[in-house]
């Protein structure tokens, strides 16, 4: 930086910007520690980094609505502090729980904003005609804002952000918590945003392939700016570093990746496309052969590097990998002989429905014991649903269900201890403390005595939780959240665990300690079955199904699911390519044979 | 800095539509709301309702025994006094013990004994009759107490008019009662509920409401938009003053044809003292959610603050000048006091100048305060 000056032609231009918050229990969070940055005019640009890097709290001060301790933020050439509404009056803002109101409906929404944002009735006209084009709103106009899909609530809050050109746009995590399809099209809307109107944009994302769409990226962590420059620059790290290996016949990718992620030449493993893809440590290059995992005359391929490797490596070098998890038992019994499939989980035909609304559609499957089975599909296909029937929440229309032998909406109580739950969002008791949530939870599965105190501190330990026992579980971080809402399920030593979207809204980081606990499990003869929207993760999975408006649209392990997308000759597509290619060719085909019947 | 202050003007009618945009999202919002509807109508109805028709404080219908020991004119005219009476339903002995056993049977809450040289004593002047009350409940006692007296007075008073020469004794008691004939408690009961309906309305529904803007993060997104906070204060003041304005109707309604107090003052003061307090109530509203930005907390501290106080310590159910001297002192700050004694004023006694124009100097002043102090107190801050 040449001079302690703001650059005025800048968007957004911040030097050593400080701040510090104090949690409740009194310890002081620096949540931003001398960050400077730069972002031109007509950029997109991306915050990305782990949880607790201080990308909201940026987002905020951005917005004037935190100032800064110390240090100089100055926004379309207007100092934060000084004039915070004039910098309000000009630009829009998408907080992550993007601030609409759930019982009003799409169209009242959307005319609030216009009228706070003075947009005049001729303005208004020919904006949500554009709006609805883009946002494909128009058929919903009517219904409230509470009863749209996550996707569209994603959408609508962003419109509301573009019911007039602002200067610069803010968006926080705008793609949390939204399948595939969906994103894809609020990338669209962005990308046609900056293409046409020349906007300025800076989000936060935990998605890093969307931090490779953008213009300009601003790596932090905890607080402090790693790197920041196109994405290339990220990127370039692992260049040369990168390979792709073969796991062994019969061997599923994820338990090679799990070995390989956790030596210490190894910056990140991640399973891809039946390969696992690794990203080495600088200066490991050249003794290849001594690692570890990598000697059994494996096959080891170069590739090029992603944004998802550099970043990886980044964080590695600071210090943030993931914490390797410890083998410890999640069940004391451990289950023999894998290669026969014995099957616990049998799903025939089943439907529900809520009045005339088909939810679930004649869906069959089955979950041997031991496996990863994952539950895919965009928002609103009937997922939950279906998890809700499994667990024996809810009854279903017709069909039959088993679960380790037994229907549980009709079994006994004992039936249901050989399941464990974890709901989307954890369902933990956010004022009471660790250790009381798991001496709660210890207890509603009947645990008594020794093995209740075994059993929590089994989870204290495998789980890391011990140094946090005291703190609410409501002030954990996010990771931490997770972290304790799966040992709080895993309690009573379930044979089949249920977990509904855990990784939502988690940081690579996260997800990867993640994946390993599962893989773990399941060695172990835990069945698990999981939904998400990370569809690179269904590579850690045996099997899957993709779901779409109830109806089952493939079933298999991940190369069986990619193969029926491969349409693009000789790349290998990805998992969510071949998502969305599977999801659209079903609704081209619903859609058709609709026009037919008409 | 010209070309700044050009960017940031703002026309007044630029205001007026972010102000009208705000006002039309909280009345869409109030209509839908089922517990809008719940805290803003069906609550004010229901305590209407309840302290209306359930808590009245008068006594009527109380169970008496008439003890006749002696049985001439003078001894059944009283009896007679008792049974046709609407607050007694008496039942006439002529045994001493048999009233006793009623009385401990707790099948009457007093005896009435005339004694069986009853004439005898009337023609000496010196006529007396024993009058035993249940005490068990004392407030409830003394009531029973009082109105057999006056029974009793009553009947000497007809004969008296009748022409029927009686000397009186030592000391005559003449009590009437003012601004309130026919002791009916509706006629305090009434202004007061008025009083805990308003700060109902203003104090719990705003601070719950403005604190839920807070918790769900809508107030994060309104704050990047041209609006300013006065705007965003005036959006949540405008529809809930309305919705008061329509609660205070109704209550003056039931006030008139339901419960029959009469209005001695003017509409038209009443309800401009009321609209006063309802601002001031909201006040406190928006600064409590602004001070706690949650919503249980927000409920839980608007209860404690204005409606706890409303209720024990306006005036309406405990008198203040028969509190102890420390609470008498934090009555003074508490603007339900005012409220409640403007109302009982305008209501029971009429057009008062000398006690309503400090009343309302008081509110003004108070909503003046608490508005000014939620609008500090609100920022376009996070964290």
């Amino acid at each position: 930086m040449k001079s302690e000056v703001p650059d005025k032609e800048q968007a957004i231009s911040g030097i050593a910007l400080c701040k510090a918050f104090r949690r409740t229990s009194g310890e002081n969070i620096q949540a931003l520690e001398q960050v400077s940055l730069n972002i031109h005019h007509g950029t997109l640009a991306a915050l990305v980094g782990p949880d607790g890097a201080g990308k909201t709290t940026l987002l905020r001060m951005a917005a004037g609505l935190i100032a800064p301790d110390s240090g100089k933020l100055e926004v379309l050439g207007i100092n934060v502090t000084a004039d915070p509404q004039q910098i309000q009056s000009r630009i829009s803002y998408m907080p992550q729980k993007f601030g609409l109101y759930e019982d009003l409906s799409v169209q009242e929404n959307l005319d609030l904003y216009a009228d706070l944002h003075g947009v005049t009735p001729d303005a208004k006209r020919l904006r949500y005609a554009q709006l609805m084009q883009m946002t494909d709103l128009g058929s919903f106009a009517n219904r409230l804002a509470g009863r749209l899909s996550g996707g569209m609530k994603q959408k609508l809050g962003l419109a509301c952000t573009l019911v007039r050109s602002p200067e610069l746009l803010l968006l926080d995590e705008p793609t949390v918590g939204v399948d595939p399809l969906s994103r894809r099209e609020l990338w669209e809307i962005i990308l046609r945003l900056v293409r046409d109107e020349n906007l300025t944009v800076l989000l936060s994302t935990a998605y890093l392939d969307e931090a490779e769409r953008c213009g300009h990226v601003v790596v932090l962590n905890q607080g402090k700016v790693l790197v920041q420059g196109p994405p290339g620059e990220v990127t370039k790290l692992a260049n040369g570093r990168v390979f792709l290996v073969e796991p062994p016949e019969g061997q599923p990718a994820r338990n090679l990746q799990a070995q390989c992620f956790d030596e210490p030449g190894i910056a990140d493993a991640v399973p891809e496309g039946g390969l696992v893809r690794v990203v080495l440590m600088p200066g490991m290059k050249a003794s290849l052969g001594s690692i570890g995992c990598l000697t059994a005359g494996l096959d080891v391929q170069p590739t090029p590097a992603r944004f998802e490797d550099g970043f990886m490596l980044l964080l590695h070098q600071q210090g943030n990998k993931a914490a390797p998890v410890s083998p410890g038992t999640v069940r004391q019994t451990p289950l023999a002989d894998k290669d026969r499939c014995e099957i616990i989980i049998e799903v025939h035909d089943l439907v529900k429905r809520f009045g005339a609304f088909t939810a679930v559609d004649h869906i069959s499957f089955e979950v041997c014991r031991g496996e990863i089975f994952g539950l895919l599909g965009p928002n609103g296909a009937g997922k939950t649903t279906t998890f809700r029937m499994l667990c024996g929440l809810l009854a279903a229309t017709s069909g039959t269900l088993r679960v380790a032998g037994e229907d549980l909406r009709v079994a006994r109580a004992s039936a249901r201890q050989r399941i464990g739950y974890v709901a989307q969002k954890f369902a933990l008791y956010g004022q009471l403390s660790v250790i009381e949530n798991l001496e709660f939870f210890a207890s509603a599965y009947g645990l008594r005595g020794r093995r209740k105190r075994d059993r929590i501190d089994w989870a204290l330990q495998d789980f890391e939780l011990s140094e946090l026992v005291k703190l609410p579980s409501g002030q954990l971080p996010g990771g931490y959240k997770q972290r304790l809402a799966m040992a709080a399920a895993l309690l009573h030593e379930p044979e089949i665990l249920f977990l509904d979207e855990p990784t939502s809204g988690a940081d690579p980081l996260a997800r990867r300690e993640f994946w390993q606990r599962i893989t773990l499990f399941a060695e172990q003869g835990v069945t698990v079955i999981v939904t998400t929207h990370f569809m690179e993760e269904a590579e850690y999975c045996d099997r899957a199904l993709i779901q779409d408006a109830g109806r089952l649209l493939a079933r298999g392990t991940p190369a069986e699911i990619r193969l029926l997308a491969d349409s693009r000759g000789g790349q290998r597509p990805s998992m969510e390519d071949a998502f969305i290619a599977i999801v659209e060719k079903a609704r081209e085909k619903a859609s058709t044979l609709a026009m037919g019947v008409a | 800095m010209k070309h700044a202050r050009a960017a940031g003007y703002d026309p007044i009618s630029s205001r007026l539509r972010r102000i009208g945009a705000l006002v039309r999202k909280e009345s869409r919002q109030m209509l839908r709301d089922p517990s809008t509807v719940l805290i803003g109508i069906v609550m004010p109805a229901l305590l209407i309702l309840i302290f209306g028709y359930g808590l009245s404080l008068d006594v009527k219908n109380v169970p008496i025994a008439v003890v006749l020991e002696h049985r001439s004119q003078e001894a059944d005219e009283i009896a007679a006094g008792f049974s046709l009476s609407p607050y007694f339903k008496a039942t006439v002995l002529t045994s001493m013990p048999q009233a006793q056993q009623l009385m401990n049977q707790r099948k009457v809450d007093g005896i009435v004994r005339i004694r069986q040289n009853f004439s005898h004593q009337i023609a000496s002047n010196n006529a007396d009759i024993q009058v035993l009350v249940h005490g068990s409940d004392a407030n409830y006692a003394r009531i029973v107490q009082g109105y057999a007296l006056g029974a009793i007075g009553q009947s000497f008073l007809r004969k008296k008019m009748e022409g029927v020469v009686i000397n009186d004794g030592p000391v005559i008691v003449q009590s009437q009662t003012w601004f309130n004939k026919n002791n009916d408690s509706h006629y305090f009961l009434v202004p007061g509920l008025i009083v805990l309906i308003m700060t109902l309305i203003g104090a719990l529904l705003t601070a719950l409401l403005m604190a839920r803007e807070w918790e769900q993060g809508t107030l994060e997104a309104i704050f990047v938009t041209p609006v300013r906070v006065g705007e965003i204060l005036l959006g949540k003041i405008i529809p809930y003053f309305c919705l008061g304005v329509i609660g205070l109707a109704l209550c003056i309604m039931a006030a008139k044809f339901l419960f029959n107090v009469p209005l001695r003052g003017s509409t038209s003061l009443l309800a401009g003292a009321s609209m006063l307090y309802l601002l001031v109530t909201l006040g406190m509203g928006l600064l409590i959610s602004a001070a706690t930005k949650n919503q249980f907390l927000a409920s839980q501290i608007a209860i404690i603050v204005s409606y706890l106080p409303a209720m024990m310590l306006s005036g309406f159910l405990f008198d203040i000048r028969s509190m102890p001297v420390a609470l008498r002192v934090i009555t003074l700050v508490l603007p339900a006091r005012y409220y409640n004694e403007l109302l009982q004023t305008i209501f029971l006694a009429g057009n008062i100048w000398p006690i309503i124009i400090p009343d309302l100097m008081v509110v003004g002043a108070m909503a003046i305060a608490l508005l000014w102090l939620a609008r500090i107190k609100t920022k376009k801050k996070l964290g």
